[in-house]
C-alpha cells in the first residue's frame, strides 16, 4: 500500500514542521523593517510644503505598486518553471504570488484614492494611468475566478501557468503606459512629469530617506515574506484535499 | 523480462486524477497481432487505460512503451501508429462522410490519391458508401459509430484502441463491426477493446484483462472458457 | 512521420470555412449581434452629429470584441462537442499548427464581421470609416483578438463553466488591444496628424506581435492532460 501511494506521487502526509528558521528570521526582520519605514515616513521626512501631512501617503502608495510587481513577477517565473517542470510547488508560488500581488495592488488604487481626494478633489478619475491599473486588478481577479473553475489539478496548474505568464502584460502597460497614453494627470517623482500632471512634489533629500528604504522593503522582503508564508498554506490544504479524496475512495 | 515480441508494453502504468487514484501500477505486455477484450465494471479505469495508450493523457507514474518508441517522451511517433474509436465520435457535425475522412487523412499526411482511394474503400466496407456525402449531423448514432471507425483505421494504424464500441449499436451494426475487427486482425492488426457487456465479446478475441478498481485482476487467454466464468474468478 | 505545419494548419482552417459555409453558424450570429450592438448603441448613446466622432471609435470596437468573444467560444464549442479536440490531438501534428489553423479561421470569420461593419457605419453615421488606414486598424485589432482569443477559448472551452468563463478570462487581457485601436480609429476619424495614429497603429501592431509569440509559445500547455 505504502509503496503504490509513493508510485502514484500521492504523499499524504501534512506537513506540520516547524517554520523553516529562515523563514522566522524574515518575518521578524520584515515587521521590524515595516515599522521602521513607516516611521522614517511618518516622522522623520519633513512636511511637503504645499500638500501637507497627506502626501506622506505616498511612501506607501508607489512602493505597494512595485511590491506588486515582484509578486506578480513571481507569478511569472513560477508559471515558466511549472510547465517546464510540473512541478506542484511552482505552481504554489504562482498562485501565492497572485494573491499578495492583487492586495498590493489593492492597496495602491486605495491609497492613491485617499490621496487624489484632497489633491485632486476626486477619490476617483479615468485616467488612463488609473485605468490600466484597475485592469490589472481586474486582470488578477479573473485569474482567481478562472482557477476556481477549473476541477482538473492537472489542467488547472497548465491553464493558470499560461494565463499567469499572459496577465503580467498588463503589469508592464500599467507601468509604461505614460509612454503610450501621455495625457495622463498622473505625476511621476522620479524623472520628467508628463505635461498635464497634477500634484507632483520634489523629491527632496528628506522624500528619498523615506522612500528608499520603503520602495526596497516592498520590493523584495514584504513580498516574499507573505509568498512564503501563503506558500506553506496552500502544500497543507492540497494535502488535506488528497487526504479527503483518499478518504473518500477507500 | 522484456518480450522481443511485445508490441504495447506498460510498465507499473499509474494514472491519479488530482490524488484519486484511477489505475494503480498495471503491468501488462500485448504482442503484435492479438486482440485482447479489455473488461470491468463502470469506474474500473478502461477508458482512462486507454486514453494512457492512445497518448491522449499523461502518467502519473510507470511507462508505456508502443512499438519501442516510448510515452510521452516520443509521443509523436506512437501517434502515428494509433487508432481510437472513443466514447464520442470524434467527428465534424457540419462536414459529410468523406469531408470528415479527408480532413483527417490530411492531419496524418496521406498523399491526395492514396487518401481518396482509401475513403472510398473505407466508407464502403463499413457500409456508408451511399450516404457518403450526408452532413454527419443526420447520421444515426449507430452510423457515427461505424464512421469513426474508419477514421480510427484511415492511417492503418499498427494498433486500435475502441472504447465501448458496442454502446447504442444495433444488431446488424455490431456483427459488421465483429467483421471489421476479425478483418483487421487478419492484416495483422493489434486490437484492445474495452466492453462492460460480457457477452459482447466477440470470438475473435483471444486474450481478456480484467480491471478492477484501477488493477489487473485477470489476464489470460480466453480458450474456451465461460466469459462469466473468466469474471467471477477475477472479481474472487 | 509528422505531419508538416503548414498542410496541418490549412487542412483546419479549410476544414472550418467549409464548415462555416454550411452551417452559417459563425459569422451570421455574430454580425446579427453586431448589427444589434450598433443599433442599441445609438438608442442608449443618443448618439448625435457632435457626439458620434467621439464615440463611433468605441462603439465599433466594443461591438467587435464582444461579437468575437460570440465567435471564438462557437469556434472552440464545434472542437469539443463531439470530442473533436481529442481527435487533432491524437494525429501527429505539433500543437503549434492547430493553433495557427484555429487562429486563421477565427481571424478570418472576426475581419468578416469587423469590414461588414464599417460601410455599415458609415451609411449610419456619416463618418469616412472606410478609409485604407482604418481597414489595416481593423485587422490588425481582429488579428490581436483572435489571438488571444484562440488560445484563451481552448482553456476555458475545456473547464466546467465553459462559455461563461471566456469574457471574464479574455477582457482584461484584450484591453490593450482595445485601447490602442480605439485610439488609432479615433485619430484617424477626426483627422489628427499622421505622428498621432501613427503611435497608436504602432503599439497595436507590438502587443500583437508579443500576444502572438507567448501564444505559440504556449498553446501546447493548454491542450496537454
Amino acid at each position: 500500500m505504502e509503496a503504490e501511494r509513493k508510485s502514484l506521487a500521492l504523499d499524504l502526509r501534512i506537513d506540520t514542521s516547524p517554520m523553516p528558521r529562515l523563514l522566522r528570521a524574515l518575518t521578524v526582520i520584515t515587521a521590524l523593517a515595516f515599522a521602521g519605514t513607516l516611521a522614517l515616513g511618518l516622522r522623520v521626512a519633513g512636511t511637503d510644503i504645499q500638500q501637507g501631512e497627506i502626501q506622506r501617503i505616498f511612501y506607501i502608495h508607489m512602493p505597494s505598486f512595485f511590491g506588486a510587481f515582484t509578486a506578480f513577477g513571481l507569478t511569472v517565473i513560477g508559471g515558466v518553471i511549472y510547465l517546464a517542470r510540473k512541478n506542484e510547488a511552482w505552481d504554489r508560488i504562482a498562485l501565492a504570488g497572485v494573491e499578495v500581488g492583487l492586495a498590493f495592488s489593492l492597496i495602491n488604487l486605495l491609497t492613491g484614492s485617499i490621496w487624489a481626494r484632497p489633491i485632486w478633489n476626486t477619490w476617483w478619475t479615468w485616467d488612463p494611468r488609473l485605468t490600466s491599473a484597475a485592469i490589472m486588478c481586474l486582470t488578477y481577479a479573473a485569474y482567481l475566478m478562472l482557477r476556481a473553475g477549473i476541477d482538473d489539478p492537472g489542467k488547472r496548474r497548465a491553464f493558470m501557468s499560461v494565463y499567469g505568464i499572459l496577465a503580467f502584460v498588463t503589469v508592464l502597460i500599467t507601468l509604461f503606459i505614460i509612454r503610450i497614453v501621455p495625457e495622463t494627470i498622473h505625476p511621476v517623482i522620479v524623472g520628467a512629469s508628463p505635461q498635464n500632471a497634477q500634484g507632483g512634489f520634489e523629491a527632496t533629500s528628506g522624500v528619498v530617506i523615506a522612500l528608499l528604504p520603503s520602495l526596497l522593503l516592498w520590493l523584495t522582503l514584504l513580498p516574499i515574506t507573505l509568498i512564503w508564508h501563503r506558500v506553506r498554506l496552500e502544500a497543507r490544504i492540497e494535502a488535506l484535499n488528497r487526504l479527503k479524496l483518499q478518504a473518500l475512495s477507500e | 523480462m522484456s518480450d522481443e515480441r511485445a508490441l504495447i508494453e506498460a510498465e507499473n502504468l499509474s494514472k491519479a486524477y488530482g490524488g484519486m487514484p484511477v489505475l494503480r501500477g498495471l503491468c501488462f505486455q500485448v504482442r503484435r497481432g492479438e486482440f485482447v477484450a479489455l473488461l470491468g465494471a463502470n469506474g474500473s479505469g478502461k477508458s482512462t487505460l486507454l486514453r494512457l495508450l492512445s497518448g491522449l493523457s499523461k502518467p502519473t507514474a510507470g511507462a508505456v512503451r508502443v512499438g519501442g518508441w516510448e510515452m510521452p517522451g516520443e509521443a509523436m511517433a506512437v501517434r502515428a501508429q494509433i487508432g481510437l474509436v472513443a466514447h464520442q465520435p470524434l467527428l465534424y457535425e457540419n462536414l459529410t462522410a468523406r469531408e470528415n475522412l479527408h480532413f483527417f487523412g490530411k492531419l496524418y499526411g496521406i498523399e491526395r490519391e492514396e487518401r481518396e482511394r482509401r475513403t472510398v474503400d473505407l466508407l464502403h466496407s463499413v457500409g456508408l458508401r451511399r450516404r457518403a456525402d450526408s452532413l454527419v449531423r443526420t447520421f444515426s448514432r449507430g452510423m457515427k459509430q461505424r464512421l469513426s471507425i474508419a477514421r480510427a483505421s484511415l492511417h492503418q494504424p499498427d494498433v486500435l484502441l475502441l472504447d465501448e464500441p458496442y454502446s447504442g449499436l444495433d444488431q446488424a451494426s455490431i456483427e459488421r463491426l465483429d467483421e471489421m475487427l476479425a478483418a483487421g486482425l487478419g492484416a495483422g492488426r493489434t486490437i484492445i477493446m474495452s466492453t462492460h457487456q460480457l457477452e459482447r465479446v466477440p470470438r475473435s478475441a483471444g486474450r481478456a484483462l480484467v480491471l478492477s478498481r484501477g488493477r489487473i485482476s485477470f489476464d489470460d487467454a480466453i480458450g474456451n472458457r465461460d466469459m462469466s466464468e473468466i469474471y467471477r474468478s477475477a472479481s474472487a | 512521420m509528422k505531419t508538416p505545419f503548414i498542410n496541418c494548419a490549412a487542412a483546419i482552417i479549410s476544414k472550418d470555412l467549409r464548415a462555416e459555409f454550411r452551417a452559417r453558424e459563425l459569422v451570421s450570429v455574430m454580425a446579427l449581434f453586431a448589427l444589434l450592438s450598433i443599433l442599441v448603441f445609438s438608442f442608449a448613446l443618443e448618439l448625435d452629429r457632435q457626439a458620434r466622432e467621439e464615440a463611433v471609435s468605441g462603439v465599433l470596437w466594443v461591438t467587435l470584441i464582444f461579437a468575437s468573444l460570440l465567435g471564438f467560444n462557437r469556434s472552440m464549442a464545434q472542437e469539443r462537442d463531439q470530442g473533436n479536440l481529442d481527435a487533432l490531438l491524437l494525429a501527429p501534428v505539433s500543437r503549434a499548427a492547430i493553433f495557427v489553423g484555429k487562429l486563421l479561421g477565427n481571424f478570418i470569420f472576426t475581419l468578416i464581421v469587423g469590414l461588414a461593419m464599417l460601410p455599415l457605419m458609415t451609411a449610419l453615421y456619416g463618418l469616412a470609416l472606410l478609409d485604407g488606414w482604418i481597414i489595416l486598424t481593423t485587422a490588425l485589432g481582429t488579428f490581436g483578438f483572435a489571438t488571444i482569443g484562440t488560445l484563451l477559448a481552448t482553456m476555458t472551452v475545456q473547464t466546467r463553466a465553459r462559455e461563461a468563463l471566456l469574457p471574464i478570462a479574455l477582457l482584461p487581457i484584450a484591453l490593450p488591444f482595445l485601447l490602442t485601436a480605439v485610439r488609432a480609429t479615433k485619430s484617424l476619424l477626426s483627422g489628427a496628424p499622421a505622428a498621432e495614429w501613427q503611435g497608436s497603429l504602432g503599439m497595436l501592431a507590438a502587443i500583437t506581435v508579443i500576444y502572438l509569440v507567448l501564444s505559440l509559445l504556449l498553446y501546447e500547455y493548454v491542450l496537454e492532460e
